[in-house]
């Protein structure tokens, strides 16, 4: 589904001495299909945004439209609950939200409320499970006797069972291990491509932005600071700087040994292996005066 | 009183009777004035562990010393003065309305004179760097601020070790910049033992010994340099290693004769540099 945000902004309790503008003016695309992350430090109005995209917050001023869904400023903004059915959110630390007795009730909520026949959900619980790696003997165990990583599993496939187009995720590798962080981003980058999703991830992570999007969006005090191509955003170290944010430790590196070495190397988004190749070659002296 | 270290003698640990051990037959030993990280897999034992450490939990077999002290129901009052910790969230670990009030918290449940607890709220704010904050509410603060706090609220006990147990884990690139420099800032002024339980691996190569846990049982202790050199076994487990940990061994892979496993940027730049300069 195409994400257009049109001259959005969105302000907290206003007319009230706490009154924050968390959104100015934003606008932006996200082409259907795309995989987008969103990145910016802690109050730079990420989860303002995300919260735009299935209708849990309505723009104060402006327009955004998700598929043919419009939210606006004024008027009702009516068939949210198909909004609903169509983006699936997994928020922050999403595992404090299982509730249900078994994991196949949590994971059969969602859909229940949605209308979703049983014999349906049965078999998107079975899709869900199989998804996200999860033994399908533990469709019968109690959510909470599960390790922490299983529990995000079992929270993130209740999600999958809505079916959604778009699946927007906020930091949804936070207090995993590094392995953990590694499998829950390959199985979201797997879902993208196989079920033509579009997906807005929202990261404080630089090197996932990098790994896994195809556009980046930063944003600084509510507004859009830069977009772009990850190759593209990732070369303007100093605009980073300036909001705070790192860049991919590979990028720094390369930036490091063309000014300390004097060795020209430029990133192109070689693997590890691909750069030791061609940083071996060049520390021999090779393609320096060739 | 014993000298100054925390020694787990084959501590075993489980939460029920019918349940698997947590930690098996754990033995290390903490000295003085070291920063030593404990990382493993989620579910390996890290935070048993630092519960362990301050009588948060109590073993079923082997014992825990503090300075000597065996940690159990009688002793741990004075354990905890020792053994001071910062947890996870940062939202979860405030109790005063302001943050003088919280920094206050502590020392009071130590019954500490008035004018000493001024003192020492002083003294550590301003360590951790939020002596302008005194009459702010902690709510208020940013995560990485909170955790400052909470770092402060430790010092103020001036406890001869502090755990931080994946304290950096919710807070942004920034906070966890914050949380780094005042723990840098913190072992270099004050004469106390750091524990960290991370996953985040720059926070690793800046320890001075590391224990790696795996399963619920100690799978390795040393430097850093000693456990990322053992690459393939330390991802087996579950774990990363640095990316300038991974591109040396590609190197190697391509030729290039590496002195040492390099931990940082700076340490292969050194290295790269000398190649270049005798080819």
């Amino acid at each position: 589904m195409d994400i257009t945000f049109d001259h959005v902004s969105y302000v907290y309790q206003p007319n009230s001495p706490f009154e924050h503008r968390a959104l100015n003016d934003l606008s932006f695309s996200v082409k259907s299909g795309s995989f987008v992350a969103v990145i910016g430090h802690t109050g730079s109005g990420k989860s303002t945004l995300i919260q735009h995209l299935n209708g849990l917050l309505q723009p104060t001023e402006g327009k955004v439209q998700i598929g043919d869904y419009v939210l606006e400023a004024e008027g009702k903004n009516k068939r949210l609950r198909d909004l609903r059915e169509s983006v699936g959110v997994v928020f922050q630390y999403p595992e404090h939200q299982l509730f249900e007795e078994t994991v196949a009730k949590d994971i059969a909520f969602g859909p229940q409320n949605f209308g979703v026949e049983n014999k349906e959900i049965e078999k998107r619980t079975r899709e869900a499970v199989k998804a996200t790696g999860l033994p399908e003997d533990l469709l019968n165990r109690s959510p909470f006797d599960l390790s922490g990583g299983q529990m995000r599993r079992v929270a993130i496939s209740g999600v999958l069972a809505m079916n959604p187009k778009v699946l927007v995720l906020d930091e949804p590798t936070a207090g995993l291990d590094p392995s953990g962080q590694k499998e829950i981003m390959s199985m979201f980058s797997r879902l993208h491509r196989e079920k033509g999703l579009t997906t807005i991830l929202v990261t404080h992570s630089m090197e996932d932005a990098l790994a896994y999007a195809d556009h980046i969006i930063i944003m600084n005090h509510g507004e859009l600071y830069s977009e772009g191509t990850p190759l593209e955003i990732f070369q303007q170290q100093k605009a980073l700087e300036d909001v705070q944010l790192d860049i991919p430790e590979v990028i720094a590196f390369i930036s490091e040994v063309r000014k300390r070495l004097n060795i020209d190397l430029e990133y192109k988004g070689q693997t590890i292996a691909e750069l030791a190749k061609e940083l071996a070659h060049k520390v021999r002296g090779g393609g320096d005066h060739e | 009183m014993g000298e100054r270290q925390v020694e787990f003698r084959n501590v075993s640990f489980r939460y029920q009777e019918d349940m698997p051990w947590v930690l098996k037959d754990v033995s290390f030993t903490i000295g003085p004035d070291e920063w030593v990280a404990i990382i493993g897999h989620n579910g390996s034992g890290k935070s048993t562990i630092a519960k362990l450490m301050n009588g948060l939990l109590f073993p079923q077999e082997g014992e825990i010393l503090v300075d000597g002290i065996r940690v159990n129901q009688e002793t741990v009052w004075d354990v905890r003065k020792q053994v001071g910790m910062v947890f996870q969230n940062p939202d979860n670990q405030f109790v005063g309305t302001t943050v003088r009030d919280d920094v206050a918290f502590g020392m009071e449940n130590h019954g500490m004179p008035r004018e000493l607890m001024v003192k020492r709220i002083e003294e550590s704010l301003s360590a951790v760097g939020m002596q302008e904050y005194k009459i702010h509410e902690p709510h208020r603060l940013s995560g990485g601020q909170k955790q400052r706090v909470a770092i402060a609220s430790i010092l103020a006990v001036s406890p001869e070790f502090i755990i931080l147990d994946e304290a950096t884990a919710m807070l942004d690139p920034k906070g966890r910049k914050e949380i780094m420099q005042t723990i840098h800032g913190v072992q270099k002024e004050r004469d106390l033992s750091l524990i960290t339980i991370t996953h985040d691996l720059h926070e690793v190569t800046q320890a001075s010994r590391v224990i790696v846990m795996n399963q619920g049982e100690v799978w390795m202790q040393g430097t850093p340099r000693e456990v990322f050199s053992r690459k393939e076994h330390v991802i087996e487990i579950g774990l990363d290693t640095p990316f300038i940990s991974k591109l040396a061994d590609h190197l190697k892979a391509e030729g290039v004769s590496l002195a040492r496993e390099p931990l940082n940027h700076q340490e292969l730049l050194e290295e790269l540099w000398t190649l270049r300069s005798t080819m």
